[in-house]
């Protein structure tokens, strides 16, 4: 009983910090006191946001390492963009609204295609394997994607390789990747992606499903001895995961006029590998707000001139230290315990934040 | 159950509490560049353009944007300590070759109060820059980022580069006019947008002139190994070599050529200058290179050499052609200004149409050439034809 | 002749690869950790020997000798610094620990060295090659040493392993840590001496990449970096023979895919067959199957 309420408590704090992020943005925005530069980061934000919760399913929830994250969100973005374009083009839809919401639904898609076709085989393979099968995934994905140049010609797409001699638009031109983007993405839409992402995840991980899959992570013979088909429900995190990456990726293709295929390189995938262990393996809400940080902090540090990314690679450093090293935890741990009294003031009938495993 | 709540409290405290530091540092740094952004125009008469370049300083990039920002700020220096009509404030951004980046650069450098842009310096995260700038109505001017897409359909978007496509033409055409081997091979990188785009057009300029396309070799970015490649070419006879490519490659095409005694004649793009000055390589390697450049840094004009002995004095090393054209964009900028009227209070939207009439009048003698622009954006110069003899660039011609 | 031409180029790729791999594979076996700052080891010892060779004028030998301990010495000290906080931390977090020491030494790289590439002196190794069929077939003296290197480093370490005391430390400490630590090993000072070695021989394999593709600069070392640890994964990781093997045949598959299928998708070629041989051989060729204890 207790830990259902607890786990409810933790997801409408969750649900409450991204409704209340949102409301306070958009006031903001309204009465015109963000600056620029924090405006230009929402959508991305919102897109990190999502990859980060994504993948947390499958390396916190599930316990699989993946390094070709990126991977899914290319497909997706890809084809959100052509997509986008090719409606715009061959069916004169103009409206926005409809043509971002087609192309994150099918980017999803057919990144849940991808996922379920590399998962069949690949998701046998344990550790370190499968982190290097992801990888290798993500890069014959952009390798390819170099390769693909795609066009519409009247009401039809046309599709080539290695051959750029298309006739009509050209949406996609091989190494100068995805051109004359038009950018329909909104923060709304961000937002919306954001709150559908946390209600599949938290739903899937508090669900029946979830038990199981977090079952076969923490002792994988004894759930399947059980009775829990392991490949199936490993199959449902890792799909749900990349079609969630893939419409993350549509709505940050669609953000931008230009997309290049190099964006989604390993070290994009290991970035938001930062953003999921930095905010605590399996921890959703964590995820998030550290996607959050990642996100701006190199923006923040710009003033650092060319020490930037040095700065952020300390940073970095220092905090997975402080994070993570038992006596640092111990040392912030008495530094917030203030705060946790006032959080037990307020609700004296939450005893069971003292110590004692309180199951 | 306890001790699991409590990591995560003091995990979600540590991170909020980095969020917020990350908010103030950032709105502190705002709050310090205001004041400086209303106190500049004092002097009467002297003019203050605020310039925001924007390249990539880190990164597998960093050594096109580091060129850039600092042949920029050697422009800019010279203005300044001239004591003319202007005085430039200039600021580099970090874009680390990324469009999202990027895109954060130039609202960061809008926020900052930048009047112009120059930049970006490469050409995917240009494109993505340009198309908002277009939105803001925002004057840019790239000193590199030459493929036709950055400035196709956007008006406020002018070029100190060739485009890719007049390089691959100007070199078939170069090859098939001046006697040289008709037997050509063609290395490029299919990762690069500027390689690919000068290959394309090269290879259709030269079907028209009979030029015969024996080999086509690709690499990527991280290719280390190049004997495929050059091996190909050898085996199918070329006599020519053309590399649509950056230095980098370009020195090891060169080394692996020599391991395996295969002596073609070399012919490069604007991208092979600076292969001379990579600390370490051995120049005989590079003698009777050809390549097509609007500037390289043994040219004996004086501004020329002005701008060469300051690069070596303050960066320590010979400056390319990306350096070169940065420093040609600052000086063609002020030119625009002075055109245009431009004063210290205006912002970049009112700059831009001025801006767009006066570059289409004027005409620059820089560094790079004598270079007037159209009003697509694309420049007009001459490239010339460089030999290397004895480790030095001598005019091909004469 | 074409054929041994690609061959050999591609055991002269893969050899690069070895030698990277072999380093990867040690760290990996015993501290059992993915160390993602290899690469820019690697790149440091590029630095180093390419100083001392040509600004401080040290002869070859000793110019690549002053690169092993400066490495050995940074190893050590990111180990002391960055890894051994975490000890009781997943083995995730000290990944991402890993990652960011990554970045801090190609941004530190990048500070001290700046930019624009360097040209790697040939002279530092600088040996005969060998001609095949008349001056047909050359392999360089650089492919020659660093297959010799392989070898010699190959047969040592696994010695060093199953001979020494420290070897066998080394064992314990990776078979169970608890357990070793009870038996009076010193985990700590175990996994020093394995970073040690691991980064000296980054230093070595910094020397023979670039003395076999000399152009470089402060990201030179990542993605050999990946490719090592894709090797070490082939030849199945923490199998020293295994990451010799991995790495060669790594570099003859991205050699003759180029040369018979295509240039342009070398990449995706090499990964492609990476992923089959896996999922023929889940724990890669070399690699041991573990039973899982219930």
């Amino acid at each position: 009983m207790k830990a259902k309420k607890k786990k409810l408590i933790y997801n409408s704090v969750t649900f409450g910090l991204v409704i209340a992020a949102f409301l306070i943005c958009q006031l903001l925005l309204s009465t015109g006191g963000m600056s620029r530069s924090f405006r230009g980061q929402l959508i991305p934000i919102c897109c990190w946001i999502v990859m980060a919760v994504s993948l947390n399913l499958v390396v916190g929830i599930s316990g699989e390492l993946s390094l070709g994250h990126a991977g899914f969100m290319s497909i997706g973005a890809f084809t959100g963009i052509i997509v986008s374009g090719w409606m715009q083009r061959a069916f004169q839809m103009e409206d926005p609204v409809l043509r971002l919401v087609l192309a994150m639904v099918i980017g999803a898609v057919l990144a849940g295609i991808a996922g379920a076709l590399i998962g069949i085989p690949v998701l046998r393979l344990k550790g370190d394997y499968l982190a290097i099968v992801t990888l290798a995934f993500g890069e014959i994905i952009r390798n390819l994607i170099d390769c693909l140049y795609v066009s519409v010609d009247g009401q039809s797409l046309r599709f080539g390789f290695l051959n750029n001699k298309l006739p009509g638009d050209l949406l996609m031109n091989g190494p100068n990747g995805a051109v004359s983007v038009q950018t329909i993405a909104t923060f709304t839409a961000g937002f919306v992606l954001v709150i559908i992402a946390l209600i599949i995840v938290l739903n899937l991980t508090n669900s029946r499903s979830g038990r199981a899959i977090q079952a076969i992570r923490d002792a994988r013979i004894a759930a399947e001895s059980v009775g829990i088909n392991v490949t199936k429900y490993r199959m449902m995190a890792f799909v749900t995961s990349a079609m969630l990456a893939g419409a993350a990726g549509a709505l940050y293709g669609l953000n931008f006029s230009t997309l290049v295929a190099a964006k989604f390189r390993f070290d994009q995938s290991i970035n938001v590998l930062v953003f999921v262990v930095l905010g605590g393996i399996g921890n959703t809400m964590g995820s998030m707000i550290a996607a959050t940080a990642l996100t701006i902090l190199p923006e923040t540090l710009r003033d650092f001139g060319q020490y930037r990314m040095l700065a952020y690679a300390v940073v970095l450093i220092l905090v997975m230290l402080a994070t993570n090293n038992p006596l640092a935890r111990a040392f912030f741990g008495r530094i917030f315990a203030p705060v946790k009294a006032l959080f037990r003031r307020k609700k004296p009938a939450e005893p069971d934040l003292k110590g004692g495993d309180a199951k | 159950m306890s001790k699991k709540t409590h990591n995560i409290i003091v995990r979600v405290a540590l991170l909020l509490v980095l969020v917020l530091v990350a908010c103030l540092i950032s709105s502190c740094g705002q709050k310090k560049e205001e004041p400086a952004a209303t106190e500049a125009p004092k002097a009467e008469d002297v003019i203050t353009l605020k310039i925001a370049h924007i390249g990539p300083l880190t990164g597998p990039a960093a050594v096109y944007g580091n060129a850039t920002s600092n042949g920029g700020q050697i422009a800019a220096d010279e203005i300044n300590a001239a004591g003319g009509k202007y005085r430039i404030e200039y600021k580099t951004y970090d874009d680390t070759h990324d469009a999202e980046i990027a895109l954060n650069c130039y609202n960061k450098a809008m926020d900052d109060g930048a009047q112009m842009i120059v930049g970006t310096t490469t050409t995917s995260p240009c494109i993505a820059v340009s198309a908002q700038a277009a939105k803001d109505r925002t004057f840019m001017l790239t000193p590199s980022a030459s493929s036709t897409e950055v400035t196709k359909d956007k008006d406020n978007m002018y070029q100190i580069c060739f485009t890719d496509p007049a390089q691959g033409t100007a070199s078939a055409e170069y090859i098939a006019q001046n006697g040289l081997p008709t037997k050509v091979a063609v290395i490029y990188n299919n990762a690069d947008a500027y390689s690919t785009g000068i290959y394309q057009t090269f290879v259709d300029k030269a079907k028209e002139l009979n030029l015969e396309v024996v080999s086509e070799t690709t690499f990527q970015d991280n290719t280390k190994d190049f004997t495929v490649q050059v091996n190909d070419a050898k085996a199918a006879g070329a006599e020519l070599v053309f590399l649509p490519i950056y230095y980098g490659p370009a020195s090891m095409i060169l080394q692996t050529a020599a391991q395996i005694d295969y002596k073609p004649v070399w012919f490069g793009v604007d991208g092979m200058d600076g292969i001379l000055d990579i600390e370490g390589f051995d120049k005989s390697l590079a003698e009777g290179v050809l390549l097509l450049t609007p500037f390289s840094a043994d040219a004996k004009d004086e501004k020329t050499q002005n701008f060469v002995a300051t690069y070596q004095k303050n960066y320590n090393a010979i400056p390319n052609q990306f350096a070169a054209d940065a420093y040609d964009a600052v000086y063609a900028l002020v030119a625009a200004a002075e055109k245009a009227g431009i004063t210290s209070d205006m912002k970049a939207a009112d700059c831009c149409d001025k801006l767009i009439a006066a570059m289409q009048e004027i005409k620059v003698e820089g560094v790079t050439g004598t270079m007037s622009w159209s009003a697509n954006g694309e420049v007009t110069k001459t490239p010339t034809a460089v030999v290397i003899k004895d480790g030095k660039y001598v005019g091909f011609n004469n | 002749m074409d054929f041994l031409f690609n061959l050999v180029n591609g055991l002269s790729l893969g050899s690069i690869y070895a030698i990277i791999a072999l380093g990867y594979t040690m760290v990996y076996g015993i501290a059992k950790m993915l160390n993602f700052a290899h690469g820019d080891v690697i790149m440091v010892g590029a630095y180093i020997s390419f100083c001392a060779f040509q600004y401080w004028g040290l002869p070859p030998l000793p110019s690549v000798l002053a690169a092993m301990i400066f490495c050995t010495v940074l190893g050590v000290f990111i180990e002391r610094l960055a890894y051994r906080p975490l000890r009781s931390a997943t083995s995730l977090a000290v990944l991402i620990t890993a990652i960011g020491m990554s970045y801090l030494l190609q941004n530190v790289a990048l500070l001290i060295f700046k930019s624009d590439p360097k040209n790697y002196p040939g002279q530092i190794i600088d040996l005969p090659g060998l001609s095949l069929f008349g001056g047909q077939l050359k392999i360089s003296g650089v492919t020659l040493l660093t297959i010799i290197a392989n070898i010699v480093i190959m047969i040592l370490l696994t010695l060093f392993i199953n001979r020494t005391k420290l070897g066998k430390a080394m064992r314990c400490v990776s078979e169970d840590r608890g357990a070793a630590e009870l038996m009076g090993i010193s985990v700590n000072r175990t996994i020093s001496v394995t970073f040690a070695i691991g980064s000296a021989l980054a230093a070595i394999a910094g020397v023979l990449l670039c003395s076999a593709y000399p152009i470089f600069d402060p990201y030179t070392g990542s993605m050999p970096g990946i490719k090592a640890f894709t090797a070490a994964v082939f030849g199945g990781i923490g199998s020293i023979p295994g990451a010799m093997v991995g790495g060669l045949l790594l570099g003859v598959i991205e050699i003759l895919g180029r040369a018979y299928i295509s240039t342009q998708l070398a990449d995706a070629i090499v990964f492609a067959v990476l992923i089959i041989v896996l999922l023929v051989k889940p724990s890669g060729l070399l690699g041991k199957q573990v039973r899982e204890k219930v």
